[in-house]
């Protein structure tokens, strides 16, 4: 574990970086540090490997202060993921990953060995292993990043805005594959970003910073939604942090029903006894379960159904394994008001009403509100 | 009539014999300053408020004329090579100095953090990562000292026998053999322009890392499989 020990970092001109500030960073998960740009969350994550000397305080490394050994043995130990990857340009992409265990004392055929197991680790083809950075793109050089902050396997990760300089689908990408990698293997990632969706989407616990290098909130991203600290955090997770909390919420909980389900070639009587005094539409699926639009059951027909009748049903949710953020979404996208739940295959598990979603987030609301009473 | 390759025996050496002089004394002066200025520059590095004072010490030496050097020196190292050296080596320190040091500061503070946090030592990084993404600069600026300095060891000629390919313009004039000054412009020319592509290539060699014309173009060129997926 890395215990922040009420750390203050002033500099010669009496400007103060980070504020008596304490953390207990939990192992093997991550802990984001959030905040608006100066308030030193880069700095507080570059004095845990000591690139900046803190002023007052402690850093303890498994209970160890931090300026027990030697500074480049500490440094060697964690992994550093920066902002533009700051691969070296002058060597290939193996030899770059390869850095620190050569460093360590591997050999040159060990160390590019290991290399080319994290490229493929990260996501990367090994047919770049001889090219050189330049050859890359943005999130290929951002993989080598982090592919190189892995080569020796060290314990803890600290990452700096890693995905801040990448366009957002190619961030997304490298956000799962992080979490991905996290799952395989279980680091103590420290992880600066000035993004909220950012921090709320991969962190364990988050650390929300204000200017000043003071700490507002340290919390799991569903209780940050829930019960932001003051009205700095509460400004800071933006307008509809109601909505992103639902993120949190699984969406297991709700009731699917399958009786306004009809398939494309039922028959006649099959279609009269399909539908239910819940659901004013019946959902069309095609033969093999999947859904084509809902339908007034006027409308439908034995032998065939007229596409123009159709009504869009959005875009359905993983039943089960989505959020209740992502049921919802799917209710309010479909103008029948209807979310459709299909399974990993996308055949349909069966339709919920904007109505039960809402009850299901009361219900989460609900229980919520018993943990944190419990908790107390 | 005499040749155009007929070197006069006054000057004690063959038409290649005066080549090898003249490259001699023109390139290890470029030799020197390189190992004076590697130092020199990664202190301006280090301690910033150095460059500006070091800059203008190398600049005002640039200015003397090297008569002024040979005057001073000849007390010292008398009618030799050496006097002509001396002064082209301080010479190739203007250009130099900011060669490297620019080349060292272009590298970028990500680079350098990534360097620092990986747990490389101040001279490490020096070696390993700062110098050589320099390289492309340190070349740039060998080029410019080597032609140049290619050009200025013609006058060591003003202190007898020391100017190789600079006496043969003197020989010239003296024994009024106007080919013999075309011969030495020429070869001087040849000369800086072979050196030059030397370097040209040695730096090709040195940065295959290095996005350039042809290459950069061929090496961007997805393969067929990758750009499938």
């Amino acid at each position: 574990m890395i215990r922040i020990d009420s750390v203050t970092k002033r500099y010669p001109d009496g400007t103060v970086a980070v504020d008596r500030l304490s953390l207990e960073i939990p192992d093997r998960s991550i802990t984001v540090l959030v905040g608006p740009s100066g308030c030193g969350k880069t700095t507080t994550l570059r004095m845990i490997n000591r690139m900046v000397e803190p002023s007052e305080g402690t850093i303890l490394i498994d209970g160890k202060d931090s300026r027990q050994q030697s500074v480049n043995t500490l440094r060697r130990s964690m992994g550093y993921v920066i902002q533009n990857a700051g691969l070296f340009q002058h060597r290939t992409i193996v030899d770059n990953i390869a850095t620190v265990p050569r460093m360590l004392g591997w050999g040159k055929e060990k160390a590019r060995a290991r290399a080319r197991e994290l490229m493929e680790r990260v996501g990367l083809d090994g047919s770049l292993a001889k090219r050189y950075p330049y050859q890359l793109s943005g999130g290929q050089q951002q993989r080598v990043g982090v592919a190189r902050a892995l080569a020796a396997d060290p314990p803890v990760l600290l990452m700096d805005e890693p995905f801040s300089a990448v366009d957002p689908i190619v961030r997304k990408g490298l956000q799962d594959e992080l979490l991905r990698i996290q799952d395989e293997l279980g680091k103590t990632i420290v992880f600066v970003t000035h993004d909220i969706d950012e921090a709320v989407k991969i962190g364990t616990m988050v650390a929300v910073m204000r200017t000043g290098g003071k700490l507002a909130q340290y919390a799991p991203p569903a209780e940050l939604l829930s019960n932001p600290a003051d009205a700095f955090v509460e400004d800071f997770l933006g307008t509809d942090r109601g909505i992103r909390r639902l993120s949190f919420f699984p969406s297991a909980g709700l009731r699917l029903l399958t009786a306004p389900v009809v398939a494309v070639d039922a028959t006649a009587e099959q279609i009269a006894a399909r539908g239910t005094s819940e659901a004013p539409y019946l959902l069309v699926t095609d033969v093999d379960g999947r859904p084509l639009g809902w339908i007034e059951p006027g409308d439908l027909t034995a032998g065939g159904v007229d596409a123009t009748r159709l009504v869009s049903y959005g875009r359905p949710f993983l039943a089960g394994t989505d959020s209740l953020r992502a049921a919802l979404d799917c209710a309010v996208l479909s103008p029948t008001g209807w979310a459709v739940g299909v399974d990993a295959e996308g055949r349909v598990a069966g339709v919920v009403s904007q109505q039960a979603i809402g009850e299901a987030i009361r219900g989460a609301h609900a229980e919520g509100r018993t943990d944190a009473q419990v908790a107390r | 009539m005499s040749g155009f390759f007929d070197i006069p025996s006054d000057l004690q050496h063959s038409w290649l014999g005066l080549i090898g002089l003249h490259l001699r004394e023109a390139l290890l002066p470029v030799l020197a300053g390189l190992l004076i200025a590697l130092p020199l520059s990664q202190l301006c590095v280090r301690f910033r408020w150095l460059y500006p004072p070091v800059l203008w010490v190398t600049t005002v030496l640039y200015a003397i004329p090297s008569l002024a050097f040979f005057v001073v020196l000849i007390d010292y190292t008398g009618q030799t090579e050496l006097t002509v050296m001396i002064p082209l080596t301080v010479y190739t320190l203007v250009i130099l100095v900011p060669a490297i040091v620019d080349g060292v500061r272009s590298v970028p503070q990500e680079t350098l953090a990534a360097a620092t946090a990986m747990g490389f030592g101040p001279v490490r990084r020096y070696v390993q990562v700062q110098l050589p993404i320099a390289v492309p600069a340190i070349i740039a600026g060998l080029r410019v000292a080597t032609v140049s300095s290619i050009s200025l060891v013609s006058v060591g000629a003003l202190i007898g026998n020391q100017g190789a390919l600079g006496n043969l313009i003197n020989d010239a004039n003296i024994y009024n053999r106007p080919e013999l000054a075309v011969n030495a412009v020429l070869t001087m020319a040849v000369l800086a322009i072979l050196a030059d592509g030397l370097l040209v290539g040695v730096r090709l060699l040195m940065t295959p890392w290095m996005p350039s014309g042809a290459r950069a173009r061929r090496a961007q060129r997805p393969e067929p499989e990758v750009a499938a997926r």
